[in-house]
């Protein structure tokens, strides 16, 4: 059966917002420390790999899932914070070329750890398979994960929402946002305001892990490496330093690469990225601000 | 309620010295004045007091405590609070929240409402645009927001940095209305102003800065006195 208007399946249709709300994730999670840090952080999907190597070690020890996702955030979340003390916190005042370098300079040495630890040929992800089974809804099949996915995202965007407006900190990390020099001057403590981006970005970093390995459980060095570039010209789409209009852009390059993945055939799915990086060339010539910014914001250029 | 010391203070931007051996005091209810010509250093002086530019020499210090060395952060949260230049409003915020930012800084637990409520009190006019957008406001409106921003913190000393710049006659009005008020509260009040005579006439004391040094120090009987406020800023 399939959507009769855009002549894709509905399995295409739900695998695409799946993939929308994961890489909005992602792509909050990046805007957000770019947010506090002025800081593109290029080994985001060093994050997400190391996630993904957890789930993974969890399933070969024979851990139950949960058990897995709980080793998956911890080693996410304590990666993060190691690389905001070892590496964002000494650069913080040098200038964004020099914290983007060493940002890529992280993700190749996380990736070549995990080539020398783990070899190149990857590990299984099999604890949380079952997810992978098909729902049927109506005499349709749907993939379990793609309505996690959609179900978990959206909650996700939801409480990052209620953080962001309704405490004190989400305020402070909005304010720094915009201006991080006023935002001290009346006292918003600059360490807790990137410290919690920081984790929050992780949290977000890790929640995309498991989605990430559900759908995909070979995991390897390269894990979410593509992923992160997409999405970062997803967010660059969308305009980096305000949260929403970053996490539409993820969702829109998410959404348009499933739906081009499913209705391109199958041989000629390398092609895809050609097509994604093009449509996003092209909405910069015509809104370099962003698809998604109003009018009269600065481009910031790194 | 304790007393802002300034000894000797050094500033300098690389080769400049901006600030050159400056000494002056801001003891609580009163309110002093910064006074002089572009480039004197008045704005210099607030930022080393924020420890947002570097003192290359003397102490600042806040009830005996020197706050040389200290993180802005830091030193807003232990009790001086900056209305800085040009108001540096969060446009893309409400004005309740651009208060709530303010409530950052505070030191004791205390009521934050009711700090918020004393602060519409002073400035009626923001309490009834506080779901709008900040930077809908008027340029008038707007440096009645930053103070208030600043007031909800509940500092013991006040620091602002040209706040009549650019504002209509009857907004100045307010906003030197509201600094009598301020007083009256039992803040210390350090002024910066282009506006020598009525910051002269409003000040318990006011200093004339030229070329980062301590040229005159004016009181309030001094404000007709128009020929000797010209030639502190010739000198």
């Amino acid at each position: 059966m399939t959507v009769a208007i855009l002549n894709v399946s509905w399995q295409t249709l739900a695998d695409a917002l799946a993939l929308g709300g994961v890489y909005a994730l992602m792509a909050v999670g990046i805007g957000l420390v770019f947010g506090v840090l002025r800081l593109v952080n290029f080994a985001y999907g060093q994050l997400i790999m190391a996630g993904a190597y957890a789930l993974a070690f969890a399933s070969q020890w024979g851990w139950p899932g949960w058990a897995g996702i709980l080793l998956c955030f911890a080693v996410v979340l304590a990666l993060s914070v190691a690389m905001d003390r070892l590496v964002f916190r000494p650069l913080r005042t040098q200038s964004p070329a020099v914290m983007l370098v060493a940002t890529f300079a992280v993700a190749f040495l996380l990736q070549s750890i995990a080539l020398l630890a783990f070899g190149p040929l990857g590990k299984i992800a099999s604890s949380l398979a079952p997810l992978n089974r098909p729902w049927t809804i109506s005499g349709v099949d749907i993939r379990k994960i793609a309505i996690v996915a959609i179900v978990v995202a959206a909650a996700c965007l939801l409480l990052l929402q209620l953080l962001l407006t309704r405490t004190a900190v989400g305020l402070q990390m909005r304010a720094a946002a915009m201006d991080f020099g006023t935002a001290r001057l009346l006292g918003v403590r600059a360490n807790r305001v990137i410290g919690g981006a920081v984790l929050v970005s992780g949290v977000l970093a890790a929640v995309v892990a498991v989605m990430l390995t559900v759908q995909n459980p070979l995991v390897t060095p390269d894990f979410a490496l593509r992923d992160t570039i997409v999405v970062l010209a997803g967010v660059v789409l969308g305009g980096l330093n305000r949260p929403v209009p970053a996490t539409l852009g993820g969702f829109a390059i998410g959404f348009a690469s499933g739906i081009l993945g499913g209705a391109l055939p199958t041989n000629q799915s390398q092609y895809l990225p050609t097509f994604l990086f093009a449509a996003v060339i092209l909405v910069l010539l015509v809104r370099p601000n962003g698809l998604f910014t109003r009018g009269g914001g600065a481009v910031e250029r790194v | 309620m304790t007393t802002l010391a300034v000894e000797s203070l050094e500033v300098r931007h690389g080769a400049v010295r901006a600030v050159r051996g400056l000494s002056l005091e801001v003891r609580p209810g009163e309110i002093v004045g910064l006074i002089g010509p572009n480039g004197a250093g008045k704005s210099s002086t607030l930022h080393a007091i924020m420890g947002a530019a570097p003192v290359a020499g003397g102490e600042v210090r806040l009830g005996g405590a020197s706050l040389v060395g200290r993180r802005s952060e830091d030193v807003a949260r232990s009790g001086i609070a900056l209305v800085p230049e040009g108001r540096r409003i969060f446009g893309e915020l409400t004005v309740e929240e651009n208060l709530r930012l303010g409530l950052a800084a505070r030191r004791r637990g205390g009521d934050a409402a009711a700090a918020v409520e004393r602060a519409y009190e002073l400035f009626p006019v923001i309490r009834d645009f506080r779901r709008r957008p900040a930077g809908a406001l008027s340029g008038g409106q707007q440096q009645q927001l930053a103070i208030a921003r600043a007031l909800v913190a509940e500092p013991d000393v006040l620091l602002l940095d040209e706040p009549s710049l650019g504002l209509a006659p009857r907004i100045v009005d307010v906003v030197f209305d509201a600094l009598a008020a301020i007083r009256e509260r039992g803040l210390g009040v350090l002024l910066v102003e282009q506006r020598a005579q009525r910051t002269v006439a409003l000040a318990d004391r006011s200093h004339v800065l030229a070329n980062g040094e301590l040229r005159l120090t004016l009181g309030p009987e001094d404000a007709g006195d128009t020929e000797r406020l010209v030639a502190a800023y010739m000198a």
